[in-house]
């Protein structure tokens, strides 16, 4: 075993990365369109619907990412096929990621001052050309910041996926530890790739959060 | 007929009745100020006629437009009627030609060309044809307002709702706006507008009304409204 | 669907499912007071302390939230062997537990403590205290009762985060549902119970979180 060198280690960890990057987008694009929709029954006018948003939302933002894959893993598993771990992955990261996505719009949506629904209001729009045409246009760019700034969230949340049998950046280092007895080094570079990823994405939000409050600016 | 026909109108806000019952006729061309205390249930009945708030009991009727529950039936009456608010409530992301012209393209469906004319020629009208391009942020309070006008104005109400339009204001922008609302008057516009400015309203007004605790305390034209208070409460009101 | 739903299993397997609770509890009560408490320092180093150990507090607070708490706690539990750290797996979870906490509320303490305006610190000045005293009596509890529920939610966040101390063998309830469906054959059964029984922890522990709010800070008399 002693055969592994620093950039064989390096070299396996970084191809496992691809992975955890892949499974990132894939659960943030995925669960920003699911959360869209999570956003609009959780501001829509019916009441039902707004519950049924509010319960989803507590449920996914009140258990554990871990419980969310291994119900996704074994019940998906219940409809008879045997379930690809990457599918019960992707499955409970869009779901999870939704839930977080459609809360934190709607933050964003409610912080529309309440003076922009009364305005287009009384020139005589409707609910929809409200929303397109004045109140959402002000949520997204409020939006932005926290928006990115979860995205790291999704990122860390994709090494939960290797307790499920997924391979990826976790997976690849607990792989790779077991083959060269170096834990120390390995979780280190673990630890580092995935500092990589997340660190220009807090900053990014950091930084969008800055520019936001200083200017009001279109310009 | 009347132009807005307010028949018994109640409204509650809880236990509480803000306004108990409220009878004005407003006629076509009329200037109508309404002044009182803070609490009075003024500015509640400016934004029931704008539907803003709904009505527990009694009817307001713009021209054919009734105020019905149902969201069609309240389009209908808002086509009729502008409202300009005290925060003013431009769009941010939007610049001042922009403002004025995105509710005529969505709600009225007019073509882009003939809306930034007519935006224009609004802007124009308050004395901004030059801020075509500007955002909100980058105009005074006074400026805000004149476009918030203008913005009502393009959707070509048959009358304005102007709620403590110039209150939010630094006092030395206050003239601006009330010369733009002078000249819509002498254009002939319907007004009804909550409002502070006495002497304006002494000035402008065709009639005053004195609203207290949810009721119309004193109605009547302002030369005798203002000289010849008959209530004790309207009397303490005006300090005389 | 012809699934059968089949909760039998569930009397049987209580106690290990309490005790897998407990063992819940007991991580998040330390975790959260001694994570805590790690914030404030780091708090109080970031916004008054001492220059040169800023970077230092810096550095700890980024690398943790940028990193997954799965790769803290295995670094933790496998890598410091290799320092001759030797942790049991209780006390592994417990460190990275504090660890990771204390990197968050180091964050949502010093927005509390930014917020304070700047005449609380003159006042404490022109009364003479020092300041760590102006920060320990006047700038503390008001900046804490500022971002209390932000800090209750981490909290939250980091019970909820817990569930995977169980990859080390921590006898936690995740562990404990892991070892039920390996014997009762119902997997989905035995995650959904635990994945209730973690919404009733959260929902309990932010009431708790709430009350000790209640209790710690001032209240203005409505």
């Amino acid at each position: 075993m002693g055969q592994f060198t620093f950039f064989d280690i390096l070299r396996n960890l970084l191809i496992a990365t691809q992975w955890t990057v892949i499974l990132s987008l894939v659960s943030f694009v995925g669960g920003g369109i699911v959360g869209g929709l999570v956003l609009f029954a959780r501001i829509s006018q019916s009441g039902w619907l707004r519950n049924l948003a509010r319960g989803y939302i507590e449920l996914l933002q009140g258990t554990p990412l871990l419980m969310q894959l291994f119900l996704a893993f074994f019940g998906l598993a219940l409809f008879g096929v045997a379930v690809p771990a990457w599918l019960a992955a992707g499955l409970a990261l869009i779901l999870w990621t939704a839930a977080f996505l459609g809360e934190i719009w709607r933050g964003c949506v409610e912080a529309v001052p309440r003076g922009q629904w009364e305005a287009s209001s009384s020139l005589g729009m409707g609910y929809l050309q409200q929303m397109r045409y004045v109140i959402l246009p002000q949520a997204l760019r409020v939006a932005i910041p926290p928006t990115v700034g979860f995205s790291v969230q999704v990122v860390k949340g994709t090494a939960l996926t290797s307790i499920i049998g997924f391979i990826e950046l976790t997976r690849a280092g607990t792989v790779v530890t077991n083959a060269t007895y170096q834990p120390f080094l390995v979780y280190g570079l673990v630890a580092l790739i995935y500092f990589c990823l997340c660190w220009p994405l807090s900053k990014a939000s950091q930084v969008l959060e800055r520019k936001l409050n200083v200017a009001h600016s279109h310009h | 007929m009347s132009l807005i026909a307010i028949t018994d109108v109640r409204k509650s806000f809880g236990q509480n009745e803000v306004l108990k019952g409220i009878d004005i006729d407003v006629e076509r061309g009329e200037v109508i100020a309404i002044i009182g205390k803070s609490g009075s249930g003024k500015s509640t009945l400016l934004r029931c006629i704008n539907g803003l708030e709904t009505i527990d009991a009694g009817s307001i009727a713009v021209g054919r437009a009734q105020l019905l529950p149902g969201e069609a039936a309240l389009r209908a009456l808002r086509l009729k009627v502008g409202m300009i608010f005290q925060q003013f409530n431009l769009f941010p992301h939007l610049t001042a030609g922009r403002n004025v012209m995105l509710s005529q393209m969505v709600v009225k469906k007019t073509p882009k060309v003939q809306a930034e004319a007519v935006a224009r020629k609004m802007l124009e009208r308050v004395g901004l044809a030059e801020k075509f391009d500007a955002y909100p942020d980058e105009l005074s309070g006074g400026q805000q307002q004149r476009v918030a006008i203008a913005r009502a104005l393009a959707m070509e109400p048959m009358a304005l709702l102007c709620d403590e339009i110039t209150s939010a204001l630094d006092p030395e922008l206050v003239s601006e706006v009330l010369a733009v609302v002078k000249e819509l008057v002498a254009e002939g516009m319907t007004l009804l507008m909550v409002t502070h400015e006495m002497r304006f309203a002494r000035d402008v007004c065709s009639r005053v009304v004195f609203m207290h605790q949810g009721r119309v305390h004193e109605i009547g034209p302002p030369e005798h409204v203002f000289a010849n208070p008959k209530t004790p409460e309207l009397r303490q009101f005006l300090g005389v | 669907m012809g699934y059968q739903w089949n909760f039998d299993w569930l009397a049987g397997y209580l106690p290990i499912l309490l005790k897998g609770i407990s063992i819940t509890v007991e991580l998040i009560a330390v975790g959260a007071a001694l994570g805590v408490s790690l914030g404030i320092a780091c708090a109080w180093v970031r916004t008054l302390g001492p220059a040169w150990l800023r970077p230092f507090v810096s550095a700890y607070v980024e690398l943790i939230r940028n990193t997954p708490f799965l790769i803290q706690l295995f670094f933790i539990f496998f890598g410091l062997p290799s320092l001759d750290l030797q942790l049991t797996a209780l006390e592994a979870a417990n460190l990275a537990m504090v660890v990771n906490l204390g990197a968050y509320s180091c964050e949502i303490i010093r927005a509390g403590i930014q917020a304070t305006p700047r005449g609380q610190f003159e006042a404490g000045k022109s009364l003479a205290m020092t300041p760590f005293q102006t920060f320990r009596h006047v700038v503390l509890v008001p900046a804490l009762q500022r971002i209390w529920p932000a800090l209750a939610s981490q909290i939250v966040i980091v019970m909820l985060g817990s569930s995977v101390v169980s990859q080390i063998s921590v006898e936690d309830l995740t562990f404990a549902a892991n070892f039920v469906q390996s014997r009762n054959f119902r997997a989905f059964e035995t995650y959904a119970v635990a994945t209730l029984t973690y919404l009733v922890l959260a929902i309990m522990l932010r009431k708790v979180l709430d009350g000790v709010g209640w209790l710690v800070f001032p209240r203005r008399k409505a």
